[in-house]
């Protein structure tokens, strides 16, 4: 930061919202033409060239996302655990650790949650869904202690140990359901554990919007008093903007990346016990998501911040949702969602190129400097 | 031989060692067939961490090439005409799909390397981006074509020995299971002996290591440092593509969404493990994969004895989520230390630029 940029006045709000909002909304912008133009050009396979498509689709996605109380409340449902995941990924960023390993943690939470609904499963839900609950950021977090524990101690790079502990977290998950956890009941019919009965997140509003939607809207704000308001955050962020910078500030990085990590893994957990008690309803064996990647997405789009986090959740929950629609109206398969993702990233990710090319003027981003922490420590391994 | 099984645990493990040994000849194949993708894709990582670029795309790199390797050889068999050399099931068509397959993984490597070489955008960014997009394009193609998708070209045979040779003790095993293999894994075996000797032994193979573990040095003897890196990575893809084409054009003759199903996470495990060589690749999927077949053959001829009951004990998870746990292990130095190229996943900035 320059001198000239210090002392200047702090800008409004709206300009820092604007300056934060900018490339992400070109991003978004992008990937929706670049989608648009993949559906007209594989229109043929979808009987007959047809130049309109995009705008079938797309507005077949809107009304499945937005267009009634039920696909407003779907949209919720599936933005939830994107947005504890997101936090995930993006008080990582802040503290310069890269947590691949949300899937890992959100299936570590929802089997620890399970473990313990299944056990209070005739208990009051007074007591079986706190004790869930927190069972289950008990078990993300000690999937997010373990990568930050070994990268503290012994150097272990977090990007691969959570890579990693993803899939030991996949086999786990698998032995525990289908072994020791697997239901008796008549509904059992492949891997699964008993229907949660007290455990089960009660439904607040419309037809599946349960409780859990109320824990990512109280998530948002937590995590940006912790990261921009209590001194634990300040913490982070300065051994995420400079680890030297922290250790002669006399803050201790090692068990800064330890806290951040479960911190991390915390949230990760809270994602994956809120959608199993929440949304699934049982535990099982074999849970396929995309959520831990998803998760980089969202937490790229909104700048590592929470409230853009919230956003950028928000969008992607309501593609999610508005998929559905967008198949049975126009055709076009639900994995369209993934390419806008990966397409609305590499705009992102090629942002000096973006600028350039389209001469945007707006101010730094909000996790430039993080992520050189993240890039450059790849190769520091060795000197540990 | 027998009575050493008694003594107190070193009996145990003297028992599992010959029973590996017992069982190896009957397992050697099924493991080779299925380390295959994992040392093409880590050979991949090594094209592109030894000279300085994290790659975690490589899974996305091989779905796209094993979609394409069966779709364009599909499409291929219905306008070519039916060529055969007649060794290995070679046809024209399978030919094609496999050219097309290395082609588009070359492809996205080269996205790969814009991104992190000229953008310098975060590696492990673009390698999730080309993740996430190739399960969205592989799928999306995948169900649009689905209706009228043309039956599949085959695949690529093994190739035959003489019964004669494959007769021999542990030379026939050895033959089976090397030899005796596909086009692609026999590309595997020759591409490991050669770029092992390359990096070593050559002038690529130094300037690679200087790039990845000091671009500056490598810089100021007159290396250019990013020509190199782009043409390593690209040149990855090769790998990458192999490995893709072999699922579903050699292992297999069929494509379904997502069906690398991890692979290429593994290959990166496979990489670390193996100290980022490729011979020490090759043996740590083999030994991932050791660990996987004897959990079969434990399933089907479980050893006598206190060790029989043991090994029943683990589930058969323990045995598919082991060779994670290596890695992590191996990566905290624990028991031998696995160490990174030093300027891995750092972008580089040139001196004149930067000043």
């Amino acid at each position: 930061m320059t001198a000239a940029a210090a002392t200047a006045p702090k800008p409004s709000l709206w300009r820092r919202a604007w300056d934060l909002s900018l490339l992400p909304a070109i991003a978004i912008g992008l990937a929706l033409i670049f989608g648009a133009v993949l559906m007209i050009l594989s229109s043929p396979l979808l009987g007959g060239f047809n130049l309109f498509l995009p705008i079938t689709a797309y507005k077949a996605l809107v009304e499945g996302s937005v267009g009634s109380l039920n696909s407003i409340v779907n949209t919720l449902v599936n933005a939830t655990p994107l947005v504890l995941a997101g936090l995930a990924v993006g008080i990582g960023f802040k503290g310069g650790l890269f947590n691949i390993g949300g899937y890992g943690q959100f299936l570590l939470g929802a089997l620890c949650a399970t473990i313990a609904a299944i056990a209070l499963n005739d208990a009051s839900p007074w007591v079986a869904i706190p004790v869930a609950v927190i069972a289950g950021m008990l078990g993300g977090m000690f999937w997010g202690f373990i990568p930050g524990f070994l990268k503290a101690f012994t150097g272990a790079h977090e990007v691969v140990t959570t890579i990693m502990l993803n899939f030991v977290a996949v086999y786990l998950v698998s032995y525990v359901i289908s072994g020791p956890l697997r239901g008796t009941g008549p509904e059992v019919t492949f891997a699964r554990t008993d229907t949660f009965v007290a455990a089960e997140l009660p439904i607040i509003i419309g037809r599946n919007g349960h409780l859990g939607l109320l824990f990512a809207a109280v998530a948002v704000p937590l995590a940006w008093w912790l990261l921009f308001r209590s001194t634990t955050g300040f913490e982070i962020r300065t051994a995420g903007a400079s680890p030297d910078a922290a250790r002669y500030a006399g803050m201790r990085p090692r068990w800064l990346i330890v806290l951040t990590m479960s911190i991390c893994g915390m949230l990760a957990g809270l994602a994956g016990t809120v959608e199993w008690l929440g949304e699934v309803g049982y535990g099982q064996a074999f849970y396929g998501t995309t959520v831990g990647f998803d998760a980089i997405a969202v937490a790229l789009l909104g700048r590592a911040n929470p409230v853009g986090i919230l956003f950028s959740a928000l969008l992607f929950g309501a593609m999610q949702a508005g998929a559905g629609q967008m198949q049975a109206q126009a055709g076009i398969p639900p994995q369209m969602i993934a390419i806008l993702q990966a397409v609305i990233l590499f705009f992102l990710a090629a942002e000096t190129v973006v600028r350039r090319v389209l001469r945007v003027r707006t101010a730094g981003t909000g996790v430039g400097t993080e992520l050189q922490t993240v890039s450059r420590s790849y190769g520091e391994q060795a000197t540990r | 031989m027998e009575f050493l099984y008694d003594i107190p645990v070193i009996g145990m493990v003297i028992q599992f060692v010959v029973y590996f040994i017992v069982q190896l000849p009957v397992l050697a194949p099924t493991i080779m067939a299925a380390a295959v993708p994992i040392i093409l894709g880590a050979l991949c990582g090594f094209m592109n961490e030894r000279s300085g670029v994290v790659n975690i795309g490589i899974e996305g790199m091989m779905l796209t090439a094993a979609f394409v390797a069966w779709w364009t050889a599909a499409i291929a068999a219905q306008v070519l005409p039916d060529l055969s050399i007649g060794i290995m099931g070679i046809t024209l068509p399978l030919l094609v799909g496999l050219a097309l397959a290395i082609l588009a993984a070359m492809a996205v490597s080269a996205i790969h390397a814009w991104l992190s070489i000229s953008v310098r955008a975060d590696q492990i960014i673009s390698g999730t981006i080309i993740n996430i997009f190739a399960v969205g394009i592989t799928g999306y193609l995948n169900l649009l074509i689905s209706q009228h998708s043309p039956p599949s070209a085959g695949q690529f045979q093994d190739l035959r020995l003489p019964s004669a040779l494959l007769g021999i003790p542990v030379i026939g095993t050895l033959l089976n299971s090397l030899i005796a293999v596909g086009p692609i894994a026999l590309s595997m075996l020759i591409s490991v002996i050669v770029l092992q000797v390359l990096l070593f032994r050559s002038r690529w193979g130094l300037r690679t290591r200087s790039v990845g573990e000091h671009p500056k040095a490598a810089e100021t003897v007159g290396i250019d440092v990013i020509k190199l890196r782009y043409r390593n990575v690209i040149l990855g893809g090769i790998f990458a593509g192999l490995a893709g084409a072999y699922l579903t054009i050699e292992f297999g003759n069929a494509f379904q969404g997502e069906m690398t199903a991890g692979r290429g996470f593994i290959a990166l495990a496979a990489l670390i493990f193996g100290r980022w060589t490729p011979v020490g690749a090759f043996g740590a999927a083999l030994l991932f994969y050791a660990s996987i077949g004897l959990q079969r053959s434990i399933q089907f001829a479980p050893p006598e004895g206190a060790l029989g009951d043991f090994l029943a004990t683990l589930p058969p998870q323990f045995y598919s989520a082991l060779p994670y746990i290596i890695t992590i292990i191996v990566l905290t130095g624990v028991v031998g230390r696995s160490v990174a190229p030093a300027a891995v996943g750092r972008p580089y900035e040139r001196e004149s630029k930067a000043a």
